[in-house]
């Protein structure tokens, strides 16, 4: 009895595994190919290997695969680095492939150069954080170094220099050799110093020789390098190293004093540009203006505008929209200043507390109503290519947008002193400035005069503004920030004196930029506001103040 | 007081745990608005620098009036205390309208999130809608919550809110999210205690639970702080954020920091102790 329900359960068992024996076998043989694989993974060497890295989303994995792809050497590894740091690289998990799409937008499979018909479902972009960026220089630097654009070699000997990577080497020494301009020479040169600094196996004659070649650089870039020397490097090479830093650190700060005074310059032009329509308005005129911000935020507004416009419109013209920005800022900003001259502000002439309160007011309504239709958030200005990028003179950088804004400033300038000087408008305007009773019985319409200085004022106000949008937030609130700059401008210049303002915005911008390294920002700017009380309590008048009779009007 | 807002261990911790293992940065610039939050905010990190073995002369700490517009000279100071043969990192609670010229600096002097990374606790989508952001690829956000971050609920979180503002572009913020958030718990806790009797709702806050917008589940806590994920996100050019580094799970938001003397024995406990500020050394209520 017992035996026969034993042989039962055998017999019933060896059916169960026969009949789910199919069952088992379905999912045995897809796991078998991981175990059949490892013979095939050699076959996965070379650039297949190195691409499959690209297929994990994992940026550690895209770090290795960069490495890999770079030191193939295979002729396609140049393309699929620039397409991965163009963010043109995608990659499907499902296909187990890489794509990228060349210059005119096709999908080409990275491994066979053939282009693909059908986009695969899962196509996401292989993903870049700055580890894979760096990573993606160094490996730049090792492949283009020969490439035919100059600008290209120019970049990576560059990159070079930052990755200090040491496997390069052969191929910098090769370039060297063909190099034939100048300039990319040293620089590779200098990537090459940078090389055999960081590299174990140099000699020491060699390493001494390279931080002489780091030494003659002398940049923020070579101090950077031989700060940070590797921990073993020989006694003799790591004091060579501390002598450098310490005479390109005192080279440095002379080089400093030249930087701060730029700086102070290019301040000084941003609150001179900001504070030169208010020399006519409250200098010229006598009216406290509180709404000159404002003229200022709109002319910004009105870039944004034009820029939006070329944008959807002709986006060729986009390196002309500043150009075109400032004549319409200038009409813009004028009319809106006629309209308030004309509204508000011709009934309260000579009464000083009525027309703070009254253009305060307008500011606020301003604010609002910009506010109110564009949003209280900041808008996107561009900056034009030739306003972009900085280039360096000696061991200062100086910013184009920067040299443009000082330019562009002085250009306003003269060509205000020359409008006042030499037209027919500027005498009026200084004849009615200067005795309005008189220059009324002569026959000059005060009252259109005024008009007209008012909106003088305003539409160069509107010019600051369109240079304005290139450093500032284009924001309701932009007019808020510069206006109480501009009335310290103009006060500590001298009221009604055009040659004061531009002496004053150039020292206050000078003053602050030698005061800030030393004082920090905060207390440079409380300084500097100290200082002017204290001066005008000993000179109520400014700097130039206008003498004899104008004066006592 | 409820705050669904980050606490500074639930931004400002994680980002540099991140920046000193990711990125192996050694070398630290602070740089704020001169006002309380920063101040605090840096004198936590100060603190939490020093505790990682950071050296005071690895540490430069800056501050700016606010509306700070020029730049120049700081982005040169930066640049400098960068070229010391350390990896270098800004962590900035620079605020509000001083960002924009500040990232402009930055590219115009060609300092590159390679290089020289800044991870920003206030600028999110919103700003960055502002500022053309090919030259600030790279740098770095910590929030609780990121647009770009993808699940079922943002999706239809952010299709909704478009179609409210009806502008197709319009983006969303790590502080609407705390809203979300915020709202869901007021109401749950409404729904418990069947009042909007604010002394009854308060008391039924702590311990309710809401489904944040990226995947998970917060709480209020005892302390009126609530738990989040972080997330350190780097800016890509289409003014989105790229998620490269998340805590593992939710960071409970601390209302005194650990980091700093004088604060660290104080809790913030509204349930059991009836006090935001309760000394555990002396056992007292009324901070130290």
């Amino acid at each position: 009895m017992r035996a026969l329900p034993d042989r039962l359960v055998a017999l019933l068992f060896a059916l169960a595994i026969a009949l789910t024996a199919p069952a088992f076998a379905q999912p045995a043989p897809a796991a078998d190919p991981p175990a059949a694989a490892e013979p095939a993974a050699p076959a996965l060497t070379g650039l297949a290997g190195a691409l499959a890295h690209f297929l994990e989303d994992d940026f550690a994995e895209t770090d290795t695969g960069i490495g890999e792809v770079a030191a193939t050497a295979d002729p396609r590894a140049a393309t699929i680095i620039e397409a991965l740091q163009d963010g043109r690289l995608s990659f499907s998990a499902e296909e187990k492939k890489v794509f990228y799409k060349d210059a005119s937008g096709n999908l080409i499979d990275a491994l066979s150069g053939a282009p693909v018909a059908a986009e695969p479902a899962d196509l996401s972009d292989v993903r870049l954080n700055n580890r894979v960026r760096r990573a993606l220089d160094a490996a730049i630097g090792g492949l283009s170094l020969q490439a035919r654009e100059p600008a290209k070699r120019l970049q990576s000997a560059e990159a070079v220099f930052k990755s200090r990577e040491g496997s390069v080497l052969p191929a910098l020494d090769a370039a060297i050799a063909k190099e034939t301009d100048a300039k990319i020479k040293q620089a590779m040169v200098e990537a090459r110093a940078a090389v055999i600094i960081n590299s174990e196996d140099a000699s020491e004659v060699d390493k001494l020789t390279a931080i002489g070649v780091v030494r003659a650089r002398g940049d923020q870039e070579a101090l950077n390098l031989l700060a940070g020397l590797p921990a073993g490097s020989p006694a003799s090479v790591q004091r060579a190293a501390r002598d450098a830093v310490a005479s390109m650190q005192s080279k440095l700060a002379a080089w400093a004093t030249v930087q701060n005074a730029w700086y102070g310059l290019s301040l000084g032009s941003v609150l001179l540009l900001a504070a030169i329509g208010l020399a006519i308005t409250f200098g010229v005129m006598g009216v406290i203006n509180m709404a000159h911000g404002e003229m200022v935020m709109i002319g910004a507004y009105v870039t944004f505008m034009v820029q939006e416009y070329i944008r959807t419109s002709s986006p060729a013209l986009f390196d002309y929209s500043l150009l075109i920005a400032v004549p319409i800022a200038f009409v813009v900003a004028g009319l809106i200043g006629i309209l308030i001259e004309q509204s508000v502000i011709r009934f309260l002439y000579g009464r000083p507390l009525e027309t703070l309160l009254a253009t305060w007011g307008i500011s606020l309504i301003l604010q609002q109503a910009v506010r109110t239709a564009f949003g209280p958030t900041n808008r996107e200005v561009g900056a034009p290519s030739w306003m972009s990028g900085t280039f360096s003179v000696g061991q200062i950088n100086i910013t184009y947008g920067r040299l443009w804004i000082i330019l562009f400033t002085m250009a306003v300038f003269v060509g205000l002193l020359g409008l006042l000087r030499f037209t027919r408008m500027g005498l009026e305007m200084r004849a009615v400035t200067q005795n309005r009773s008189m220059a009324a019985s002569m026959g000059i319409r005060t009252a259109r005069v005024d008009a007209l200085t008012f909106g003088l004022g305003s539409g160069i106000a509107g010019i600051a503004g369109v240079a304005l949008s290139q450093i500032d937030n284009v924001s309701p609130n932009l007019g808020q920030g510069y206006i109480i700059d501009s009335f310290l401008v103009v006060v500590f210049g001298g009221v009604g004196n055009l040659w004061g303002t531009l002496v004053a915005a150039l020292t206050l911008g000078i003053a602050n930029k030698f005061l800030e390294p030393f004082a920090g920002a905060v207390l440079a700017k409380i300084a500097i506001l100290v200082f002017i009380i204290l001066f005008i309590q000993k000179r109520p008048r400014g700097l130039f103040a206008l003498k004899g009779r104008a004066v006592e009007a | 007081m409820f705050y669904t807002g980050a606490a500074p261990n639930q931004q400002a911790i994680p980002a540099v745990d991140y920046l000193m293992k990711d990125e192996k940065v050694k070398r630290w610039v602070l740089a704020g608005t001169d006002y309380v939050y920063p101040r605090t905010t840096n004198k936590i990190l100060e603190a939490y620098l020093k505790s990682k073995g950071v050296a005071q002369e690895d540490i430069m700490i800056n501050y700016t009036p606010f509306g700070h517009a020029d730049w120049q000279t700081i982005v040169a100071d930066i640049k400098k205390f960068g070229s010391a043969g350390k990896k270098t990192a800004v962590v900035s609670t620079i605020n509000g309208d001083a960002n924009v010229p500040f990232y402009k600096e930055l590219g115009n002097q060609g300092v590159k999130a390679k290089d020289i990374p800044v991870v920003a606790f206030s600028v999110g989508e919103e700003e960055l809608a502002g500022i053309d952001t090919k030259p600030l690829l790279g740098h770095l956000a910590a929030w609780n919550y990121f647009q770009s971050i993808k699940n079922a609920k943002n999706a239809e979180f952010i299709k909704n809110w478009q179609a409210y503002t009806k502008n197709a572009k319009r983006v969303t913020n790590d502080p609407m999210e705390a809203h979300v958030i915020g709202f869901q718990m007021w109401v749950k806790a409404v729904e418990k205690v069947k009042s909007t009797d604010p002394d009854k709702v308060i008391d039924a806050l702590p311990g309710i639970e809401a489904p944040n917008l990226t995947g998970g589940t917060s709480k209020m806590l005892p302390n009126h702080h609530i738990t989040k994920p972080v997330f350190i996100g780097e800016v890509k050019a289409d003014g989105q954020f790229n998620v490269v580094w998340k805590t593992p799970g939710l960071v409970p938001g601390d209302a005194w920091s650990k980091e700093l003397e004088g604060s660290k024995d104080l809790v913030g406990d509204w349930v059991t102790k009836k006090c935001g500020n309760f000394n555990t050394k002396t056992n007292k209520c009324g901070g130290a």
